[in-house]
């Protein structure tokens, strides 16, 4: 029964009606056999909203993304999502038989139009002298931003972002961090980061959550000014407090 | 040692090219050459077709695999050769048999790796295809298909092996023309340096076509950066 909602709340999906939010999730709930992975699980997201999901390996982020982005629709609960969405992926997920650009495109009619804005969007994230690169031939980084303009090229309402620089290295993360803020501030999607790196969260997110134990056990507005700073003292103990949520000792 | 150099058994070099270059200028050798190219060239032109055609359709739906992938496994578990005369009781003895032969020693190759090839594309691939809006028709043409084109090239490379040995069992039928014709014909004659200028013309053949296979991997797979053998 509970999936027959789901479903029919999902029917309704992109009628409008997200002026006020972007996302809603009410009571999602998802079990694997017996296991529970989400327990009444809610989070509604403003447009242009940035959040970031932290939580432990394991406790459930990666699933609760997997259900905004409609890849799981077997759950319980109601949620309310956008039409247009993009996912990034914590690996690229590009066709290595594909050029560059045509990945971008991908799922887009292939109109000179769509051409020129993959093109445009590649330029964004700086990689359009590889547009008709093969992307096995990509850095890691390179791929990765590849995977952030196939994603930004849609004009997303919702961008969902699972670990998308967990396998980057710390330089080149920093590189992305600026990317992505970049980005954000021109297009203004509603953004759901899931991210391990508790300092990657505070620099980028308007709103972190924690998730434990299938719920949400704490959310928290960012409310430093930017560009955000590690040394400043608020954001020291803004990362001590999430540090100890997640029951890690700080040192 | 003298035995087995004798020359009534085993010509010399020059004496199998002296054949060989009486066959050429004749055009003997280049007829029934041609003769056999187009039994093999028909047979692999239906056979891929049926074989990528039916691989995509068991690879996609459910009842395709029912119907085409379990029939595939049975006519691969029988040598292909034992078909031969329920193929002469239906197509007769003139072309079709000799071909369908070959197109079902191609149709098994292709059908098994490209079958596999599609069941293994990456899923997580597929799941990002989706996510990104990518219909059906993308889907197959975008991701499915180039994701199943280097094992489609492996069973193209074993379909080029077994349609020459296909070739050679066809030809045993009632054949006017062919190499396997000059070859009985060779056999009855006792003309060994004939029989040792078609196994240099079959060498040819197969080394020809592994050069064939060889140039659409390197053409069609340059996406892929893999070992080459270092
Ligand atoms: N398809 C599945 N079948 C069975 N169990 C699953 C499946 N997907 C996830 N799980 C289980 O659900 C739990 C949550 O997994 P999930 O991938 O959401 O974790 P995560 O928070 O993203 O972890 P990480 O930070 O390591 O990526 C895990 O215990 C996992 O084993
Ligand atoms: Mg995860």
């Amino acid at each position: 029964m509970a999936r027959d909602q789901t479903t029919l709340e999902r029917a309704l999906l992109g009628r409008g009606d997200h002026h006020d939010h972007a996302v809603i999730a009410r009571n999602v709930g998802k079990a694997f056999d017996d296991h529970a992975v989400l327990r009444d699980f809610s989070l509604e997201m403003r447009p242009s909203e940035f959040v970031a999901l932290l939580g432990r390996s394991g406790s459930g982020k990666s699933t609760f993304l997997r259900v905004l982005g409609a890849l799981d629709t077997e759950v319980d609960g109601y949620v309310r999502i956008p039409r247009h969405r993009a996912i990034v992926f914590q690996d690229p997920r590009l066709m290595p038989w594909l050029p560059v650009l045509r990945n971008v495109t991908l799922g887009l009619p292939q109109t000179r139009e769509v051409k020129e804005h993959g093109l445009a969007t590649l330029a964004e994230v700086g990689l359009q002298d590889h547009a008709n690169a093969w992307p096995r031939t990509l850095s890691g980084g390179e791929a990765q931003r590849v995977a952030l303009a196939r994603a930004m090229v849609r004009e997303p309402q919702l961008l969902l972002l699972d670990e998308p620089f967990g396998a980057l290295d710390a330089l080149t993360r920093i590189r992305m961090h600026a990317l992505l803020r970049e980005l954000y501030r021109k297009h203004r999607p509603a953004v759901l980061l899931v991210t391990h790196d508790v300092d990657e969260a505070i620099l980028l997110a308007d709103r972190v959550l924690v998730l434990t134990e299938g719920r949400i056990s704490l959310s928290t507005k960012i409310d430093l000014p930017a560009p955000r700073n590690r040394s400043d003292p608020r954001f020291a103990a803004l990362r001590r407090h999430l540090l100890t949520e997640l029951g890690v000792e700080p040192d | 040692m003298a035995q087995l150099l004798d020359p009534r058994t085993t010509p010399g070099p020059m004496t199998v090219l002296n054949t060989a270059i009486t066959m050429l200028g004749s055009g003997e050798l280049q007829g029934h050459l041609w003769a056999s190219l187009q039994r093999v060239l028909q047979g692999l032109a239906i056979g891929v077709s049926l074989g990528v055609v039916g691989a995509l359709v068991a690879g996609l739906a459910r009842w395709g695999e029912n119907l085409i992938d379990a029939n595939m496994e049975i006519l691969h578990a029988v040598p292909n050769f034992a078909f031969l005369p329920v193929l002469i009781a239906w197509f007769g003895i003139g072309e079709e048999p000799k071909v369908a032969l070959i197109t079902l020693s191609v149709w098994i190759a292709i059908h098994i790796n490209t079958y596999s090839a599609i069941r293994n594309v990456d899923a997580s691939l597929v799941e990002a295809a989706r996510t990104f809006g990518v219909g059906r028709r993308e889907l197959i043409t975008a991701v499915i298909l180039p994701g199943a084109l280097p094992g489609f090239l492996v069973g193209l490379r074993l379909a080029l092996t077994a349609a020459w040995l296909a070739l050679i069992f066809a030809e045993t039928i009632n054949a006017p023309t062919g190499l396997g014709r000059m070859m009985s014909d060779a056999r009855e004659y006792f003309r060994i340096d004939v029989i040792f200028v078609l196994l240099g013309v079959y060498a040819l053949l197969g080394l020809a076509s592994l050069a064939v296979a060889r140039f659409l991997e390197s053409w069609l797979l340059s996406w892929r950066r893999s070992f080459d053998g270092a």
